[in-house]
């Protein structure tokens, strides 16, 4: 697969939940090794539209995954190459931080198998990536909003997909873990994973490649994050309550008072 | 390793939940109107020996494998609709089984914990029907085991309408009410080895499979999207581990009447002895289950010796007792900082 690829595509995609219609037909596509944030107010449909590309929803329309059509995949296969984090799921306090990573691995381990080797040496991996590793035998209970966070953060990424879709990663974590995390995104980028987030900090979501910005749920631009283009659209998505500022080479979203 | 420290604590506390198993039962067969004498003197002397091999040891490994099988269904209730608070006769299985000893009791009249062994049959199975029938109108009501609430509704509704024809049989048929009373409360007294090998039996195919659906829970303690997102197949997973429940509940309901909070309270206090995966816990509740229900057994014999409580009196106390326990450590853990 050349780095030019695309590893998730959208095709006329509308999604009703409890009888009404949120995603008014998506045509998306995502460039592999590429990071995508979407952004957009409110009840735009941004989770929505992260749990469709997971397969999560029922929908109507074609989602492609690599090529292949994702509701005719293998669950297995379909659950390694993508990994999902949600947002406000709800965890039990009773799991140790050890075992919530390890069920990353679920994807790849026969049923009844004991954990491989690998498996224990990418969870190490991914709670030290996340800086929770000095807490691996801590139940989920005992630890802090943010701490629960990277936990959460540290399964999604313990699955090693191609693909990872995250819904708001950056919640409760304090600025050091935000710019930990903006690193681990470059890493897993430049290692050919695609990465789609939904984040409402616009001034974060400007740090991606790409930028899916939606209004009610549709689409109303996609382009790369340096764009001013792009700029104007987030701006206008928000009632221009907004702007979009370069500041030491990185953009910034300031409020318009 | 510590992770690997954590899971020899399991294993450590599954070793001392099986010797406190063992000593329960031998106490349990040591203990009993005629005393401990019954126990020494029980090689030449046949009275005593049937005393002590047909009549406490039997109580005492029946009470076990019924408390087992309500730790274990406790387990996977409130792994299955990840609430704390669930237990197992959530499903509708403990009005059934009382609604199927009413009518069987109604017309057949009778003690339910006679000791004639066709009417303690025809009731164990009654109750037994009667438990699985109000599952299965559970799951039809609810429409399959997706929807956990619409699952835990169908549960209470049912609960609710079987309980009340129960009742309105109970009232309508006055000669029954000491029997239902008695299969209400719960009872260990009546358990021979016919009970106690059906029981250990059922328990081992429910621990078994329990055991290999354990993932599951582990996975949906995640949430469900988070389940599914994974490539677990969770609609027959999740009507496995109801069956199992529902097996496992409907069996130890049978046997021994409605026994209360056991089912709530072993997996609590597993967990609150040991943080660990759901293979462990399905396991260690079905331990501590057996402990408990021997416990209180036991108990139930001394209190009042040489007359005897019904056990589920003293797992209502006790049980009582421990989950405000529990509400109240709950609430000032999460008053503190």
């Amino acid at each position: 697969m050349t780095a030019t690829s695309v590893a998730l595509r959208l095709s006329d995609v509308h999604v009703s939940l409890g009888g009404h219609e949120v995603l008014h037909g998506i045509d998306l596509s995502f460039t592999a090794g590429r990071w995508t944030s979407v952004v957009g107010p409110n009840g735009a449909g941004k989770s929505t539209l992260l749990k469709t590309m997971a397969g999560l929803l029922p929908v109507t329309g074609r989602i492609f995954l690599f090529d292949q059509a994702l509701v005719a995949m293998d669950r297995k296969q379909r659950a390694q190459q993508l990994s999902w984090l949600g947002q406000n799921e709800s965890a039990s306090d009773d799991l140790r931080v050890w075992d919530v990573v390890m069920l990353g691995r679920i994807p790849h381990q026969d049923w009844l198998a004991a954990p491989s080797v690998k498996d224990h040496a990418v969870v190490e991996t991914a709670l030290q990536a996340t800086g929770a590793w000095h807490w691996r035998d801590r139940s989920l209970g005992q630890l802090s909003g943010g701490e629960r966070q990277r936990v959460l953060l540290a399964r999604a990424m313990a699955v090693q997909a191609q693909v990872m879709l995250m819904d708001e990663p950056l919640a409760n974590l304090d600025p050091p873990h935000q710019v930990d995390w903006l690193e681990q995104v470059r890493c897993l980028t430049s290692q050919n994973t695609t990465v789609v987030s939904v984040l409402h900090e616009v001034g974060m979501a400007l740090h991606a490649d790409d930028l899916v910005v939606m209004q009610a749920g549709r689409v109303v631009h996609q382009g790369p994050c340096a764009d001013a283009v792009t700029h104007r659209a987030v701006e206008a998505v928000f009632d221009k309550r907004i702007a979009i500022h370069a500041l030491d080479g990185q953009w910034v979203a300031v409020p318009k008072l | 390793m510590t992770y690997q420290g954590a899971r020899c604590s399991a294993r450590v506390v599954a070793l001392g939940l099986l010797m406190l198993c063992a000593l329960g039962i031998a106490l349990g067969s040591a203990v009993g109107s005629t005393g401990i004498e019954s126990w020494f003197s029980a090689l030449h002397d046949d009275t005593a020996w049937q005393i002590v091999w047909d009549i406490r040891l039997p109580r005492s490994v029946g009470a076990c494998a019924a408390g087992a099988l309500l730790g274990l269904a406790g387990a996977l209730a409130q792994g299955l609709f990840r609430n704390p608070l669930a237990d197992p006769y959530l499903l509708g299985s403990a009005s059934g089984a009382s609604l199927g000893v009413a009518v069987a009791l109604a017309l057949f009249g009778g003690n339910p914990f006679a000791a004639e062994f066709l009417v303690r049959l025809g009731l164990t199975g009654a109750a037994f029907v009667g438990a699985v029938l109000a599952v299965l109108l559970t799951l039809v009501l609810a429409r399959g085991v997706q929807h956990t609430l619409r699952l835990l509704l169908a549960g209470v509704i049912v609960g609710v309408v079987f309980g009340a024809v129960a009742s309105l049989i109970t009232l309508m048929r006055p000669d029954v009410l000491q029997g239902m009373q008695g299969f209400l409360l719960g009872s260990t007294s009546f358990i021979g080895w016919n009970a106690c090998v059906l029981m250990l039996g059922v328990l081992l195919v429910c621990l078994v499979l329990a055991f290999a659906l354990s993932r599951v829970l582990d996975a949906l303690s995640l949430g469900e999207s988070t389940a599914l997102s994974l490539g677990l197949p969770l609609v027959p997973m999740r009507v496995a581990l109801v069956c199992v429940l529902a097996l496992a509940t409907g069996t130890a309901v049978a046997q021994t009447g409605l026994v209360a909070f056991v089912g709530l309270a072993a997996p609590h206090l597993v967990r609150s002895v040991v943080k660990t995966q759901h293979n462990w816990i399905v396991l260690l509740s079905a331990l501590m289950g057996g402990v408990l229900l021997l416990a209180a057994d036991l108990l139930a014999r001394l209190l009042l010796s040489p007359q005897e409580m019904p056990v589920g009196v003293l797992t209502a106390v006790l049980g009582g007792g421990y989950l405000l326990w529990l509400m109240y450590r709950s609430q000032t853990s999460r008053a503190a900082p």
